[in-house]
C-alpha cells in the first residue's frame, strides 16, 4: 500500500510540472493553431539560466539561505525565458501567420534544434548536477515519503495555476486572449490587438515554462541541454489528452499523465511477471494518448468544435 | 527546338549522375557514401511526400516503418536470431540468410501493415493530432527497440543488430567491389547505382500516382475533406491508402540502410530522423517531387559536406563549435530562414489559378 501511496505523490509532482509546461502549448495553440515545437527548449533555458545563477550566488555570497537564491534564480530566468519566448514568436512565427500551415509548425522545430544547439555551445553539452537548496529531511506520509523539493513544487504548481486562472478569468487582458482564441477578427473589431495578446500568451507561457524547468532540475538534481524535449513532448501529449486549447485539460491530462506514468511504472513489472520493466515508463503516455484519441478524438475536456480555448 | 533543349538537359542529368560516383571514389569512398545517403533519403522523403504532399496527413513518426524495415532485413541476414535462440540456430544450419526476393517484400509488407494498423484507428483525428498520435508511435516503436532484448533477446537492445549481409542478388554481392572492363567499381559505388534505379522508379511512381485518379482524390481530400467526401470519395480508404503507401516506401528504404550499413540500432531511429524527413519535404516543397528530392539532397548531403569543411574551425573556437554542432546549427537555421523566405518552399508546385507569365516573344 504505501507504494502505492509512493507511486501517486511521485505522480502528482510529476503531473503538476507537465502541467505547468501544458498549458504553454494549449494557450499558444489555442489563440493561433501552432504546435510551439520550442516550448521544451524555453523550460530548458529557464532550467540552465537558472543553475548558472544559484552557481554566481552560491560562489557571491555564501552563507545566503537556499530558498532565497532558489528564489532570486527562479525570477531571473522567468525573465530570460520570456523575453527568448517573445523574440522566437516575433521573429519566427509572427511573419508566417497567414501561410501555409506547415510552414510555422517547420520553423517551430527549427527553433527547437537552434535553442538546444546554442545551448549546447553556451553551457557545454555535459549533464549539470543542479544543486540541492532546501532542506533534503523527507516528510513521512503513511509509510511513504516525499521531500520538502517535492513540496514546494507541489506548492509553487498550485499558486501559479491560480495567478493564472485569475489572469485570464478576471482581467481584462485575459478577457482579450479568450476572445482571441474565439475569433481574432472579430475580437480586432472589438478593440482588442490581436499582435499584443499573441505576444502576452507567449510571454505567460515561458514564465510558466521556466517555473517548471526549475523545479524539473531541482526535483532530478541534474540539467542539461536536452532536458527539454522529453518533458516537452509528454506535456504536448497531456495537452492534447485533456482536449487541446482547454486550459482546464491540459492540466487535467497533465497530473493523469504524470499517475498513470509513475503508479504504471511502479506496477508494471509485477503485473507482467517481470517480462515488460520500468523502463517502459515512456512509453505509457503514448500509448493511452492513442488509446483516448480513438475513443475520443477531441481530448478529455475538449469540445467538438476543437479550434477554441 | 525546345523540346530538343529539353532531351539534351535530361541526357546530360543522367550521364552526369552516372559518373558522379566514379567520380567521388576518386576522392574517396566517404564522399560516395554521402551521396549514397542522400539518396536513400531520397527515397524516404519520395515516401513520406505521399502521406504529407498528397494526402495532406501530417505524420511525424514516419521512421517507424523506416525502423521496421531496417529490423526486418536485419533481423533476417545476420547472425542476431541464430545466436539468441538455438531453435532459430538448429534449423539454419548456415546461419540466417533469407534472400532479398523474401526479404523486401516482407519489410515492405511487414512496415505497410503496422502502417494501416497505426492508421486505422487514428485517422478520423483531426491533423496536429494525428501528428502528435504519429508522433507518438515513433516513440513506441524506438522504446520497444531499445528493450526487447528482456527477457528475450530479440533485436539485440541499444547495442544493435551487427554483422549484417550486404544485398545479393543474380550472382551480385554489393557488399564486394566489381571490376568491369578495368574501371573498378568500390561497393559504396554499387550501392549508389542500385539506390538511383530505386530513386528513379519511386518517382515514376509518385509521377503516376499524381496524374491518376488515388491521387487526384488525395489532393482533394488534402485541400477540403468535406467537399472531397461530398463529391463521393472514400476518404477513409483513401487514407489509409496513403499511410499504407508512404509506410511502404519507408520499409523498403529502411531494409536497403540496414544491408547497406551492416549495422542497425535504435539511435538511427530517433524522433529527430522524422523531423528531418518532414522537413526535407517542406524545405524543398511539399507535394512536387522536383522540390522534395531538392529539400532531401539539400539538407542530407550539404551538412555532411560541412563536416568535411569545417575542421579548422573547430580548433578557432577552443573545441566548443565542433562539426557535428555546426551541422546542426546549420540545419536549424536553414529551416528557420527558408520557411520565412518561402513558406511554400524552395521549389514549390505552381500554383493553381494564376495565369502563366506571358512568354517573351
Amino acid at each position: 500500500m504505501d507504494i502505492f501511496i509512493q507511486q501517486v505523490i511521485n505522480g502528482l509532482v510529476l503531473g503538476s510540472m507537465y502541467a505547468l509546461i501544458a498549458l504553454g502549448y494549449t494557450m499558444v495553440y489555442g489563440i493561433i493553431n501552432l504546435i510551439n515545437f520550442a516550448h521544451g527548449e524555453v523550460m530548458m533555458v529557464g532550467a540552465l539560466t537558472s543553475w548558472t545563477i544559484i552557481g554566481l550566488m552560491q560562489d557571491a555570497m555564501p552563507g545566503t539561505p537556499g530558498y532565497i537564491i532558489l528564489l532570486v534564480a527562479l525570477l531571473i530566468s522567468c525573465v530570460v525565458a520570456a523575453t527568448l519566448n517573445f523574440v522566437i514568436e516575433k521573429v519566427a512565427y509572427r511573419p508566417l501567420r497567414n501561410s501555409p500551415k506547415l510552414a510555422p509548425l517547420i520553423t517551430a522545430i527549427g527553433m527547437s534544434i537552434l535553442l538546444q544547439t546554442l545551448a549546447m555551445i553556451i553551457w557545454k553539452p555535459n549533464y549539470k548536477s543542479y544543486p540541492t537548496l532546501l532542506p533534503t529531511t523527507p516528510f513521512n506520509i503513511g509509510g511513504a515519503v516525499i521531500t520538502p523539493t517535492q513540496v514546494m513544487i507541489l506548492g509553487v504548481t498550485a499558486v501559479s495555476l491560480a495567478l493564472l486562472m485569475w489572469l485570464v478569468n478576471y482581467t481584462k487582458l485575459g478577457r482579450a486572449m479568450r476572445a482571441t482564441a474565439e475569433n481574432p477578427r472579430v475580437a480586432g473589431l472589438m478593440g482588442v490587438k490581436p499582435d499584443m495578446v499573441i505576444s502576452a500568451t507567449f510571454v505567460i507561457g515561458a514564465v510558466l515554462a521556466a517555473i517548471a524547468g526549475v523545479m524539473y532540475a531541482s526535483n532530478y538534481g541534474t540539467a542539461q541541454h536536452a532536458m527539454g524535449f522529453l518533458p516537452g513532448l509528454k506535456a504536448f501529449t497531456a495537452a492534447v489528452f485533456g482536449g487541446i486549447g482547454n486550459l482546464a485539460g491540459a492540466v487535467v491530462g497533465a497530473i493523469l499523465l504524470g499517475l498513470i506514468e509513475s503508479i504504471g511504472a511502479g506496477y508494471i513489472g509485477e503485473l507482467t511477471g517481470g517480462v515488460l520493466g520500468s523502463h517502459y515508463s515512456d512509453i505509457f503516455a503514448f500509448i493511452v494518448l492513442i488509446v483516448v484519441l480513438t475513443l475520443r478524438p477531441s481530448g478529455l475536456l475538449g469540445e467538438r468544435v476543437a479550434d477554441r480555448a | 527546338m525546345k523540346q530538343q533543349q529539353k532531351t539534351m538537359t535530361l541526357v546530360f542529368a543522367a550521364v552526369a549522375l552516372l559518373v558522379l560516383p566514379l567520380v567521388l571514389q576518386g576522392f574517396g569512398n566517404a564522399w560516395v557514401r554521402i551521396a549514397d545517403m542522400a539518396l536513400l533519403y531520397v527515397l524516404l522523403a519520395l515516401g513520406l511526400n505521399i502521406v504529407v504532399g498528397y494526402a495532406g496527413l501530417l505524420d511525424l513518426g514516419y521512421v517507424a516503418f523506416f525502423a521496421i524495415g531496417a529490423y526486418s532485413y536485419g533481423l533476417l541476414n545476420s547472425p542476431q536470431l541464430t545466436e539468441a535462440f538455438p531453435a532459430i540456430a538448429a534449423s539454419f544450419a548456415q546461419g540466417l540468410h533469407t534472400p532479398i526476393w523474401v526479404v523486401l517484400p516482407l519489410a515492405a509488407g511487414a512496415a505497410g501493415v503496422f502502417g494501416i494498423l497505426l492508421g486505422a484507428p487514428t485517422l478520423r483525428l483531426r491533423g496536429d493530432y494525428l501528428a502528435i498520435v504519429t508522433l507518438g508511435f515513433g516513440e513506441i516503436i524506438r522504446v520497444f527497440l531499445n528493450n526487447l532484448d528482456n527477457p528475450y533477446n530479440i533485436t539485440n537492445g541499444p547495442k544493435g543488430v551487427n554483422q549484417i549481409d550486404s544485398l545479393h542478388f543474380f550472382g551480385f554481392d554489393l557488399g564486394k567491389k566489381l571490376v568491369v572492363g578495368g574501371i573498378e567499381f568500390a561497393s559504396v559505388s554499387l550501392y549508389y547505382y542500385l539506390f538511383l534505379a530505386l530513386v528513379l522508379l519511386s518517382v515514376l511512381i509518385s509521377h503516376r500516382l499524381e496524374l491518376s485518379r488515388i491521387g487526384r482524390a488525395w489532393m482533394a481530400i488534402r485541400e477540403d475533406e468535406i467537399a472531397a467526401k461530398a463529391m463521393g470519395i472514400n476518404t477513409r480508404n483513401l487514407k489509409l491508402t496513403a499511410f499504407g503507401m508512404g509506410a511502404t516506401f519507408g520499409g523498403v528504404s529502411g531494409a536497403l540502410f540496414a544491408s547497406f550499413q551492416g549495422f542497425i540500432s535504435p539511435e538511427s531511429f530517433s524522433l529527430m530522423e522524422s523531423v528531418m524527413i518532414v522537413a526535407m519535404v517542406v524545405l524543398g516543397g511539399v507535394g512536387h517531387l522536383p522540390g522534395v528530392i531538392l529539400g532531401a539532397v539539400l539538407l542530407s548531403a550539404l551538412p555532411e559536406v560541412l563536416r568535411y569543411v569545417a575542421g579548422p574551425l573547430q580548433g578557432m573556437t577552443g573545441g566548443r563549435l565542433d562539426a557535428s554542432i555546426l551541422r546542426q546549427l546549420l540545419i536549424a537555421l536553414a529551416m528557420v530562414s527558408v520557411m520565412l523566405i518561402r513558406p511554400r518552399g524552395l521549389w514549390p508546385t505552381p500554383e493553381h489559378g494564376k495565369s502563366l507569365p506571358t512568354p517573351k516573344a
